[in-house]
């Protein structure tokens, strides 16, 4: 292979910037529906950003709300690609290995939005650089959040780096050389594992919140996001296969079916034990899930939302381990959309919430949403899945034209 | 508003910086803002209409590239008290008096509450807000006053929104604040070291170089913190002048706050606003490494208790009994 002929890694990310900008009307609404949202969260963000963290429903009591729920919700979808990683690079598993690219773009997509939701919820934004290592102040390792900046942004790098390697080499018509990148390959496995129990420890950390302060949370962390993270990419997958041209083969998405629904069970189960702690003989730390389950003193502002995703948990836990046609597409969608959503409620808004409810002082209050959290939230997930089109699609791109190169050589 | 002058005493000082390779991160950061001056200054000087070379703006830059307060020798501590005190007087002609007085060797603060003697007036909430400068808009405390049954003995149980007269018959008050924690949490989950424990004991906050992250917030089972949601409003013929760099000065929006003992007071040997106030005389402070004082009686001769004792936080604030 000829080196001089390799195209620049500029070519490369423009080419990538084309894909995703271009393609048929469908596809044009799609973006266009994602650069409206990101253009509003914008504007709502510039509102937040000149008035101050007051414009939200958050306040000294709840003074967490929806952006760290977010946040704490999409780092387990982001440690959750390691279940592809796994079986694909350990137990060289030939179906996954194909799709774990897809599995390193969603990944890479949930860490921006994370990075993103943690920057909104900051109240001095401009001052984020005293928490950089040498420029700023670094309170390592006594501050749990020093460790979750290192491993999520650590994190990152391993998810952009791998594939961005992987597919700067096909797209040159290269072969990649796996003693280069295994390295890093079994260091990211690692470290899914250590964002989502770090993530854990900012909370169980805490005595302060006896809701968060149990030793269950961190592997409770993993039980969930090792079900609602693959039922997402169950998710893409499929909509790759019904409404691209690129192909994804059944048997992974029956596998990555086992893999959610082990983990969900493990997570319900959990979740049971949980219950069984608050409410088999209730104390005052228990008052945190009686507002969650049941509401406390008159506000009661979760306790639909919580019943409403354990429902959806269980149903979507059922039909994809029980239904006759579990395999087909027409249930393992709407069984993982259940399943993705039912996490999302309950282990955002039904665990950082609750956990600051009622204050140490035993105030209670509800915690609303405003507008503005609200279209800042959007606009995250617009560029969370604007950066995942624009992962996998280039990624798809390139790896069907490498195998139609390599074809034609060997032929 | 500013001479040609002192614009060109300001650049060529930036310029010093950034050429000045000697003295390593402060210098490199101090370049970064020469660096940054043109483009960011209108940013930071929010909806200023002058030029980006103002005196205003040169002086805000300064600040946003200033350390943390622990790091600064006394002269940068001056230097940042100078621009501090001249912003308040360009943007809102204030006259205002920052100090950045150390501990005192040989003190260590502490405060003790008379539970059987308090009857919730609540003097002292409206004092703490009216020395401390705490923002008016958002109606933010630092002190709360709890009523409580007879038979009970946690705030949890307790009442701290009532708006009759008081005292109650079958009721006690019990007020709460920061306790300034020996083992505080907040300090531990800080992730920028923006708050720390003093010499003589006092937790503070550097209300510049905390990132507004709220996990100190998070992190204090006492409820001690407040954020400061917006900008902070303080009408200006309530605004008390005396301030202290880790004190009362007026916190930019998106940082935390805390109660401090009343720093600016009491290290030049005053009493708490609250303890000042207080018409029953059930608030005792004072130095617990001196024998003969108040609050060592107290802690001598007095039943007293601590809030969660359990959690380990170990407190510098007890409730006591007569």
């Amino acid at each position: 292979m000829n080196k001089t002929s390799d195209k620049s890694f500029f070519t490369f990310f423009m080419d990538g910037l084309r894909w995703t900008l271009t393609g048929n009307t469908i596809y044009q609404v799609y973006m266009g529906l994602l650069f409206i949202c990101m253009t509003i969260g914008f504007y709502a963000y510039t509102v937040q950003f000149n008035q101050g963290l007051s414009v939200t429903g958050m306040n000294n009591i709840v003074s967490w709300g929806l952006y760290i729920s977010n946040f704490t919700f999409l780092v387990g979808v982001a440690a959750a690609a390691v279940m592809l990683i796994l079986p694909a690079y350990i137990f060289r598993d030939k179906d996954f290995h194909k799709v774990v690219i897809i599995g390193e773009g969603v990944a890479a997509g949930a860490l921006v939005m994370c990075l993103a939701f943690i920057i909104v919820d900051l109240g001095g934004p401009l001052n984020a650089w005293h928490l950089m290592p040498v420029i700023g102040v670094f309170n390592w390792p006594s501050s749990i959040l020093t460790w979750d900046v290192i491993v999520l942004n650590g994190y990152l790098l391993l998810n952009l780096g791998v594939p961005l390697y992987i597919l700067f080499c096909h797209y040159n018509n290269r072969e990649a050389d796996e003693r280069k990148y295994r390295p890093f390959v079994i260091l990211s496995i690692f470290w899914a594992f250590a964002i989502h129990l770090t993530t854990a420890f900012l909370y169980e950390g805490l005595p302060a919140r006896p809701f968060w302060n149990n030793p269950l949370l961190g592997p409770r962390f993993l039980a969930s996001a090792f079900a609602a993270g693959p039922a997402l990419i169950a998710i893409v997958l499929t909509i790759i296969h019904k409404w691209t041209v690129f192909k994804i083969e059944t048997g992974i998405i029956n596998k990555l079916r086992i893999i959610i629904v082990v983990a969900a069970i493990i997570n319900l189960i959990m979740l049971f034990s949980e219950v069984f702690k608050e409410f088999y003989f209730p104390t005052h730390h228990s008052l945190s899930a009686e507002y969650l389950f049941f509401g406390l003193d008159g506000h009661n502002a979760l306790v639909p939302r919580i019943w409403f995703a354990i429902s959806i948990n269980i149903i979507g836990t059922l039909m994809l381990a029980l239904s006759p046609r579990r395999n087909a597409p027409r249930v393992i969608i709407p069984a993982s959309v259940l399943l993705f959503t039912g996490i999302w409620i309950e282990k955002g808004i039904g665990l950082i919430v609750p956990g600051l409810i009622p204050s140490p002082m035993g105030e209670v209050t509800d915690y609303i949403p405003t507008w503005v959290e609200l279209w800042v939230t959007a606009g995250i997930f617009a560029l969370g899945i604007f950066v995942v089109t624009m992962l996998v699609k280039s990624a798809l791109i390139i790896e069907e034209r490498y195998e139609r190169q390599k074809a034609a050589v060997s032929s | 508003m500013m001479s040609s002058k002192y614009i060109q005493e300001e650049f060529s000082d930036i310029i010093d910086d950034i050429f000045d390779k000697k003295t390593g991160r402060r210098s490199f950061l101090k370049g970064m803002a020469g660096l940054a001056a043109a483009g960011s200054s209108l940013t930071l000087a929010g909806c200023s209409n002058n030029s980006p070379f103002s005196e205003e703006n040169i002086l805000r830059l300064k600040e946003y590239f200033k350390g943390n307060f622990t790091l600064m020798s006394q002269e940068d501590k001056n230097a940042t008290i100078k621009r501090l005190e001249r912003l308040a007087k360009i943007k809102d002609g204030l006259d205002l008096k920052i100090s950045s007085k150390g501990p005192i060797p040989n003190v260590l603060f502490g405060f003790a509450l008379n539970v059987s003697r308090c009857e919730g007036f609540m003097d002292c909430v409206q004092a703490c807000v009216d020395e401390n400068n705490i923002d008016r808009k958002t109606k933010t405390q630092c002190i709360r006053v709890f009523e409580i049954e007879h038979g009970e003995m946690n705030v949890q149980s307790g009442n701290g929104k009532y708006f009759h007269e008081v005292p109650v018959d079958n009721h006690f008050y019990m007020g709460v604040q920061c306790f300034q924690c020996e083992n505080a949490p907040c300090i531990k989950a800080c992730p920028t070291k923006a708050t720390w424990r003093e010499d003589d004991g006092i937790v503070v906050v550097d209300y510049n170089w905390c990132i507004g992250c709220r996990y100190c917030q998070a992190a204090c089972p006492y409820w001690g913190r407040r954020f400061n949601w917006n900008d902070p409003y303080i009408p200006a013929e309530e605004l008390t002048r005396k301030q202290h760099y880790l004190g009362n000065r007026i916190r930019p929006k998106g940082t935390m706050e805390k109660c401090t003992f009343c720093i600016q007071r009491t290290r030049t040997g005053r009493l708490p606003a609250c303890v000042e106030i207080c018409p029953t005389g059930s608030r005792v402070f004072g130095n617990l490494l001196d024998p003969k004082s108040e609050i060592r009686f107290v802690l001598e001769n007095k039943k007293v208790f601590r809030m969660k004792e359990d959690l380990g936080t170990d407190p510098k604030f007890w409730y006591f009994v007569d």
